[in-house]
């Protein structure tokens, strides 16, 4: 029933770019010299290291997908997270090193790896890569500790330890995934990191507890915490899957619905979904946070949807070439649409006040800053950034035609005086370059 | 709660009255009151926070998993105390009655479970290396008679409030329906009950913290299960006002899509389909028309013939339809349900010309709620035709046009449940709108095509 889109088949390496590659190899440094080094000691305590590697695998079959494209495994990494913590497995001292935590680790990632290999899926390197710097960085740092007697007799020390150490973790992971999205998005660090970490906030915290569980239940269970406490990760897994699921759905019907109105003829096919495209590559450059960006999406997506209300098509909807009153009533007509749903509140703000111009003629020179609004009264950020990215694609279209966008942009730059922020347009024309670029 | 009958009154008196008698009978002597503040501010916290997550389920708290943990640690008495906690809850809301009732409950089925886990030899106090796996048994009694306690004590009360009038319980689902929600609670809190064993095992090691580590896990899932209820809400909203918007364009057919979309679930209801089959066919009555969109304006305002052209751009609103929503990953079968939704059981209908099995069940589904309203809403040409005459047309054309079986689901369906007809558009107050001269769905007017010939 469903029809999969052609896909251009590229090799691992072309898709990866500068960071992660740098990303990887140095993981695999680590890596290699940690295998070397626990081949050349041999394996202590194997029994542990064997339980262990096998729930880490385990998580990494599990792996879950949070909402904006990333990839987790929560068990996987809690896993590893407790074997690099563990003290004691009953009454019985551990004694592995911090390269026999890396191996393990990284032994277990690879077969858990394997089934999504062998049905198709992307291996997700760069992910791997980061779980295992970061339990790397905590094994190297605990491991000699947990040796120490105060550590093991003090309660409070070990569980103050453990959790700092924890909490380590998931910020270096936090950046590290951060600095891989500003190089695959271009997105600004600081945003990327502030999204980052409220994305995976809720988890982290989940993931980071039952690490500690599992190191310390370890020492009244035994072996059996490893199976008792990922029943409550579980639960929180299928509970985030449900609502990345949902996130998902929402993103899919928002753009097959905004479609109505290229198979209803208002508007040129694939409009919306350029725009929404352009809308968001401006909004990364110009340093939106995500949830904003996802209401700026949905917003540029739906940003036609008036349109059905119209008795009849406009030629070509393109609208740039209507009268402003006309797109005025659209954009009033689509907002009402939007507002129905009553959820959407400042999506259909944003949908309202498309056509403002950035600057009203009359409103002399005073405040014309590049970030934020000229004025307190004027449009908001993403609205303004529609209007260009909308604006943009009238003019055109789905030519690739580098010379007719330059050309584009310069008639943009042109009205920034009163009609598009100059902000935006210049966003604008940092993306459409990066995008001819590529295409050369 | 408003009025309560003498019996219910009796009822919640006498659970009182012997939670207080239980508790204060003690014995105290030897009660750890460190373990019963900890676990009692516990109790506090989560019931403050309790969320319920959605319409007419119960919402489960931690406050359960506390509870159980003061068996083990405390005892019977101590776990009674424990329960009692949840008097003093900041949840804003429930009456003082229930509140009152809610508190013995707790206490009564804490203080049972702690008999429980004393008859089979449980051992009270911090558990170690050598309790383990013989602690397992007496915990796993005490958890089934604290689950059973709570959830008898609470059936009891709300049998006795509510459970009298019971006129709307056909929108709730069948009788089985409620027996498998039932089974399902009591299983998911027996699952639960386990972390009261986990915190009691983890004091040992890390003390007072030991909740804490257990239940963040668990808070973070409740979380995500409250953003996700969110999201879907919004999700529906969203989809309903798309829908909306792509028929405001007709006057007459505004809110059929959101009026096919209850009569398909009442079908579905009504013959039983599992949970997540009925959701889909909401969504597919909601979506099941989008395609119409694709049809020239002109085409759907022609009062004459319409020429074979004309009629083929009809024709291929169900395949437009299916051209949007297919990318919507999990409509899978509702997408089925759209194609199809005008095949006829003899074959004789569109896109396919698919008959009697071959078409999809949602399609058979949706084509009898949507031919069902066409009916029953006014048009053009003819106004808004009765339910009774629109059953009669409905019976007419079964076995022909529709699945009888479906007919007759969607018929008992309507004569239990009635049916919401539209009201009648008022014309000229909207120079947007326009009008259909004549309609698809309408099996009683059918298109009037010129002969080829």
């Amino acid at each position: 029933m469903s029809v999969r889109r052609p896909e251009v088949r590229r090799y691992p390496w072309q898709v990866r770019d500068s960071g992660q590659l740098l990303l990887v190899v140095a993981a695999g440094v680590w890596l290699v010299a940690s295998v070397a080094q626990t081949a050349a000691n041999g394996l202590q305590d194997p029994r542990i290291a064997i339980a262990f590697g096998a729930l880490i695998a385990f998580g990494e079959v599990l792996r879950l997908n949070l909402p904006g494209d990333r990839e987790t495994a929560p068990i996987g990494f809690a896993g590893a997270l407790a074997y690099a913590l563990l003290i004691r497995v009953g009454s019985h001292v551990s004694q592995h090193t911090a390269q026999q935590v890396v191996t393990v680790a990284t032994i277990g990632m690879i077969i858990g790896a394997l089934p999504h290999l062998a049905v198709g899926r992307p291996a997700r390197v760069s992910g791997m890569a980061t779980r295992l710097l970061c339990v790397a960085c905590v094994a190297y740092i605990f491991r000699p500790l947990a040796g120490n007697y105060a550590v093991q007799h003090h309660w409070g020390l070990a569980f103050s330890l453990m959790t700092s150490l924890a909490v380590l973790a998931l910020l270096l992971e936090a950046v590290l995934t951060a600095l891989l999205r500003v190089d695959e998005q271009r997105a600004r660090f600081r945003v990327a990191l502030v999204d980052e970490m409220r994305v995976q906030l809720p988890l982290g915290v989940a993931v980071g507890a039952s690490a500690l569980l599992i190191a310390f239940a370890a020492e009244v269970m035994g072996l059996a915490a490893l199976a008792v406490f990922t029943a409550p990760l579980l639960v929180t897994q299928v509970a985030f899957r449900r609502y990345a699921g949902i996130r998902a759905t929402y993103l899919q019907t928002v753009r097959a619905l905004a479609k109505v109105t290229e198979i209803g003829g208002y508007v040129e096919a694939g409009h919306s979904e350029r725009v929404s495209r352009l809308a968001v590559a401006i909004g990364r450059e110009l340093g939106i946070h995500e949830p904003q960006l996802l209401e700026l999406e949905y917003a540029a997506l739906m940003h036609d949807i008036g349109q059905l209300s119209l008795h009849d098509p406009i030629p070509g909807g393109a609208t740039v070439l209507v009268s402003r009153s006309d797109q005025q009533r659209i954009a009033e007509l689509g907002a009402d649409v939007i507002q129905q749903a009553q959820v959407l509140g400042s999506v259909a703000e944003i949908v309202r006040r498309q056509n403002e111009p950035y600057r009203a003629v009359d409103a002399g020179p005073a405040a014309s800053g590049v970030h934020g609004p000229a004025k307190p009264s004027g449009p908001p950020l993403s609205s303004r950034i529609i209007k260009a990215a909308n604006a943009f694609d009238d003019l055109v279209g789905s030519s690739l035609d580098p010379g007719r966008a330059a050309a584009a942009v310069q008639r943009l730059r042109l009205d920034t005086a009163s009609e598009y922020d100059p902000s935006a347009v210049e966003a604008l024309s940092r993306v459409v370059n990066r995008r001819s670029v590529i295409q050369m | 709660m408003g009025k309560l009958s003498r019996v219910a009154l009796l009822y919640i008196g006498a659970v009182v009255v012997l939670a207080a008698v239980l508790v204060a009978r003690g014995p105290f002597t030897g009660l750890s009151w460190k373990y019963v503040v900890f676990l009692g501010i516990l109790v506090i916290v989560s019931e403050s926070r309790a969320t319920q997550l959605r319409k007419g389920q119960l919402s489960w708290s931690s406050s359960s998993a506390a509870m159980l943990a003061s068996v083990i640690l405390v005892g019977p008495v101590g776990a009674a105390i424990v329960g009692a906690c949840t008097a003093l809850g900041l949840r804003r809301g429930p009456h003082i009655l229930q509140r009152v009732f809610n508190t013995s409950m707790y206490a009564l089925s804490a203080y049972l479970a702690g008999r429980a886990f004393l008859t089979l030899g449980g051992h009270v106090g911090l558990p170690d290396e050598n309790s383990f796996p013989a602690i397992i048994w007496p915990f796993a009694f005490a958890a089934l008679i604290h689950v059973a306690a709570n959830h008898g004590l609470l059936s009891g009360v709300l049998w006795l409030t509510r459970g009298r009038d019971r006129t709307s319980s056909g929108t709730l689902g069948s009788q089985g329906v409620g027996v498998g929600l039932t089974a399902r609670l009591l299983l998911s809190d027996l699952g639960y009950a386990a972390y009261g064993l986990l915190i009691a095992a983890l004091w040992s090691v890390v003390g007072p913290f030991a909740p804490l580590l257990v239940l963040i896990p668990l808070f973070v899932a409740r979380w995500a299960v409250a953003q996700f209820a969110e999201q879907q809400k919004a999700y529906e909203a969203t989809v309903g006002a798309l829908c909306q918007a792509v028929e405001t364009k007709d006057f007459y057919t505004r809110g059929h899509s959101d009026r096919v979309s209850r009569g398909s679930v009442m079908i579905a209801r009504e013959i039983a389909m599992r949970g997540e089959r009925v959701e889909a066919i909401r969504y597919a009555g909601m979506l099941h028309d989008v395609g119409k969109l694709g049809v020239p304006t002109k085409v759907l305002q022609k009062t004459g013939k319409l020429t074979e052209e004309e009629y083929a751009a009809i024709q291929l609103h169900p395949m437009r339809g299916l051209d949007i929503v297919r990318e919507i990953g999990f409509l899978d079968e509702a997408l089925a349900g759209i194609m199809h939704h005008h095949e006829r059981i003899d074959g004789r209908g569109y896109p396919m010309g698919l008959a009697g099995d071959e078409i999809p069940e949602f399609a058979r589904v949706l084509a009898v709620a949507d031919a069902f309203d066409s009916m029953t809403s006014t048009r053009s040409y003819r106004g808004a035709r009765p339910v009774d005459e629109a059953i009669a047309e409905l019976r007419k054309w079964s076995g022909t046009q529709f699945d009888p079986a479906f007919v007759d689901a969607f018929v008992a369906a309507i004569k239990r449940e009635g049916w919401l007809r539209p009201e009648p558009p008022v014309l000229a107050a909207d120079d947007l709108a326009t009008v259909t001269a004549q309609d698809h769905d309408d099996p009683g007017a059918p298109l009037r095509v010129i002969d080829s010939l």
